[in-house]
C-alpha cells in the first residue's frame, strides 16, 4: 500500500500529520511532505484513517500496483 | 396545586411516555453538542497539541452515534406508548401524524436528514467531498427543525418548563457556533500561513 496527495485537493489542513507523525510530515505552508515508498504493515491501519479524516478526501491509500 | 401532578401516570404505569420523553430531550442534547462540536472541527486555532483536531473530528463523530441512538429509542418508544396517535409511516413520512401534526413532521424530516447525513458520513471515503460537505450543510437547516419539533411537540418545553431552558442554551450554542463559523470562515488558514 501507498499514501498518495492530490495536490491540486489538497488545502494544509494537517489532520493527516496529526494522525500518521511516523509517515507525514508537513511542509512550512502546512502541506503534508510524504514519502512514494510502500507503507510499512503496522502503519497500514492509520493510514487509513489519516486518508479517511481528510476534510477535503485529497490523501488516498492505493494498492501496489501488480 | 398540585392536582395535576396527583393524576400523572407512574414510571411504571406509563414507561414507554417516560422513555420517549427522556431519551427525545438527551437525543436534542447530544445532536446539539455534536453540531457545536463538528463546528469546532472547523476552526485551526481550537487545536493545540494537547488536543489536536482529529480529536475533535473523531468526537464530533461518537457524539453523533449517540445521539442517534437517542434518537432510535425516542422514535420506537414514540409509537409504542400509543397514548397519543401517531402512525408507524410518520418515522419516515412527514405529515401523517394526527397529533400536532405539524411539529411532529418537523421530527420527521430532522430524522430523515439526520440518516441522510449520517449515512453519507459513513461512506464519505467513497464520495466526492464537495457532495458529502454539501449533504452535511443540511444540519443547518435539521437543527432548527429539531429545536421547533423539541419546544412545541411535546409538554417538557410547554409553559415555561425546564426543556425550554435546555432548548434555549442549546439555541444559545449553536447560535454561537454558528456565529464563529461565519466570522472566522471554514479554516483560518491565513493564520497558518503567516504563522513563525
Amino acid at each position: 500500500m501507498r499514501l498518495r496527495v492530490n495536490p491540486i485537493d489538497c488545502t494544509a489542513h494537517g489532520l493527516c500529520a496529526e494522525l500518521l507523525p511516523e509517515w507525514i510530515s508537513l511542509d512550512e505552508w502546512g502541506y503534508p511532505v510524504l514519502d512514494d515508498q510502500p507503507l510499512p504493515a503496522q502503519l497500514v491501519k492509520n493510514a487509513k484513517r489519516a486518508a479517511a479524516a481528510c476534510p477535503t478526501l485529497a490523501m488516498k491509500l492505493l494498492r501496489d500496483e501488480g | 396545586m398540585s392536582i395535576s401532578v396527583a393524576t400523572l401516570p407512574t414510571l411504571t404505569q406509563a414507561p414507554y411516555w417516560y422513555l420517549t420523553r427522556s431519551t427525545g430531550i438527551t437525543a436534542f442534547v447530544l445532536l446539539t453538542l455534536a453540531m457545536g462540536l463538528g463546528i469546532a472541527a472547523t476552526q485551526r486555532t481550537l487545536a493545540s497539541p494537547s488536543w489536536p483536531r482529529f480529536a475533535t473530528q473523531n468526537l464530533h463523530r461518537n457524539v453523533s452515534l449517540l445521539g442517534l441512538a437517542f434518537l432510535g429509542v425516542h422514535i420506537v418508544t414514540t409509537l409504542v406508548d400509543g397514548y397519543v396517535t401517531i402512525t408507524n409511516w410518520s418515522v419516515l413520512v412527514p405529515f401523517l401524524s394526527e397529533y400536532r401534526r405539524l411539529w411532529v413532521a418537523l421530527g420527521t424530516i430532522a430524522f430523515d436528514l439526520t440518516l441522510l447525513v449520517i449515512v453519507t458520513s459513513l461512506i464519505r471515503s467513497r464520495m466526492k467531498a464537495q457532495v458529502w460537505r454539501w449533504v452535511h450543510y443540511s444540519v443547518y437547516a435539521l437543527w432548527p427543525l429539531t429545536f421547533l419539533h423539541f419546544i412545541k411537540s411535546g409538554t417538557d418545553a410547554a409553559h415555561g418548563r425546564f426543556g425550554l431552558w435546555v432548548a434555549l442554551v442549546g439555541a444559545g450554542l449553536v447560535g454561537a457556533a454558528v456565529a464563529v463559523r461565519v466570522t472566522a470562515g471554514e479554516d483560518d488558514r491565513q493564520a497558518a500561513v503567516l504563522a513563525p
